[in-house]
């Protein structure tokens, strides 16, 4: 089960990005965007509001498609972007679960990757039980407290063994209690050698979690730089006025 | 008319009249089939229409619409001239039988169901998009899977479609003729035995409508509440 990654398909990472710009109408909400997704670690994405941090992600995950710029997986772009996807996972600011019990969420989507039905219960209870949801398998899912509720996607995530885990801003809606076990569940993928993106406005968070941060402002991306690095002396005065709490525009 | 036809009435529902009974069966045989026909073919249509974006779609869209108020009349006058011996489909031999009906009631109650399901899937499809996306499930599997999350306010719409059929005369009188033991719904005979001064009939068939009318309502609030109970 921590083998997310077989040995037999081609590899999935690095992900890079080049030169990848995002326009709505006339505006260009990511402008020239490089970007390089090495094999192992975890990266946190900073930046103010309307950066560009959730678009990033959604980018990078196939969700949405570049203007322009190109993204490129390891594996070349030979296979769908749905076979990709079916190697990643991500999970979202608020949940989106279905309206069924926490089990049959799971295993909706272990079907949805072809997972045969006999394997999809076990499988499904073992990801319920590894992020302590196990008592609530049959339990609807959209009835659970916004910190289980959260939970519940990342065993949903954890169950598809994905190579790479986005996260968008997953603890800003929670309290704290549920922020721990969102950071805990964090640390358990990255234990598992799944490649962690994270988005976040939390700095507190950011230096517990990050190996890497990306510092993103107004639609370009500012730097790429270790964490102990950016944290200690951050390359842009966008970046360090951010660090101080002032506002950055 | 010595007799006070409400009680009479009462007196026919509670003695189970057998040519009472033949007609509430037959009428709901007929709507329930139509209802469930049209369920099956307009479920997933609405859904399709939810999901995929194509030139026209709003025209499709718009016309759906406009045919939930489709006049069963209208409809029945449309399938009388398919079934007619001189129309198209004449060697059927299908007009003044139950299966006439049941046709002329599905066209009756297909856009409701396709329209009505339309809008619940899209609203469902705007909320699950990306989380589906984001799971691998094509736009052709995620219809499966959004009929099952939303089938509670489906079941309403369904509701709401078996309500119309079973309410309506014109179409069944047309197509079906109304034939003593063959043909004849409540309505049709509401409508006869009104006119013959029968109104003992005519009354307690109204009464037992009415009551299924309830019944349908009461129902299609059941299962929102329960829904939304469960749910959320």
């Amino acid at each position: 089960m921590t083998d997310p990654a077989p040995a037999d398909k081609p590899r999935l990472l690095p992900l890079r990005l080049k030169g990848v710009c995002y326009q709505r109408g006339d505006q260009v909400l990511l402008d020239q965007v490089n970007l390089d997704i090495g094999p192992s670690g975890k990266t946190l994405v900073l930046g103010p509001n309307g950066a560009g941090k959730s678009l990033l992600l959604r980018l990078c995950h196939g969700l949405v498609e570049p203007s322009s710029g190109r993204i490129d997986w390891a594996l070349g772009n030979g296979d769908s972007a749905q076979q990709r996807r079916r190697r990643q996972a991500m999970v979202f600011q608020r949940p989106v679960l279905l309206r069924r019990s926490a089990l049959a969420n799971v295993a909706h989507a272990l079907a949805l990757q072809g997972v045969p039905r006999l394997e999809r219960g076990e499988r499904a209870a073992e990801a319920l039980d590894r992020f302590g949801l196990l008592p609530l398998a049959a339990r609807p899912a959209r009835v659970m407290s916004g910190g289980e509720q959260q939970r519940l996607a990342l065993a949903r995530a954890w169950a598809l063994r994905p190579e790479i885990l986005f996260l968008d801003e997953p603890t800003s809606a929670l309290d704290p209690s549920a922020v721990k076990a969102v950071e805990d569940a964090v640390l358990t993928f990255h234990e598992a050698g799944t490649r962690i993106v994270m988005t976040s406005h939390d700095l507190g968070q950011a230096r517990r979690l990050a190996d890497e941060v990306v510092f993103l402002c107004n639609g370009r991306l500012l730097e790429q730089t270790p964490a102990e690095q950016f944290f200690r002396q951050p390359g842009s005065p966008e970046a360090a006025a951010f660090l101080r709490g002032d506002l950055v525009w | 008319m010595d007799v006070n036809p409400f009680a009479q009435a009462l007196q026919l529902i509670v003695q189970m009249d057998p040519a009472l009974a033949g007609i509430v069966s037959l009428s709901l045989q007929v709507s329930l089939s139509a209802a469930i026909i049209a369920a099956v073919l307009g479920l997933p249509l609405g859904a399709a229409l939810a999901l995929y974006g194509f030139r026209g779609r709003g025209a499709v869209v718009a016309s759906l619409n406009a045919l939930m108020g489709l006049p069963p009349v209208v409809a029945g006058l449309m399938v009388y001239l398919l079934l007619s011996r001189a129309g198209p489909l004449g060697s059927w031999g299908l007009l003044f039988t139950p299966t006439a009906m049941i046709i002329v009631q599905t066209l009756l109650v297909f856009p409701i169901i396709a329209a009505l399901s339309r809008q619940v899937i899209e609203d469902f499809w705007e909320e699950y998009r990306e989380q589906l996306q984001s799971l691998g499930s094509s736009r052709l599997r995620a219809i499966p899977t959004l009929l099952w999350d939303a089938r509670f306010s489906l079941m309403t719409a369904v509701l709401a479609g078996f309500g119309r059929a079973s309410a309506e005369v014109g179409a069944v009188l047309i197509v079906g003729g109304n034939i003593d033991g063959v043909t004849r719904v409540m309505t049709t005979a509401i409508a006869l035995e009104t006119s013959r001064g029968n109104l003992a009939l005519a009354l307690g068939l109204g009464l037992i409508l009415l009551a299924l009318g309830l019944l349908v309502n009461l129902a299609i609030y059941l299962i929102g509440e329960q829904a939304r109970r469960k749910l959320g």
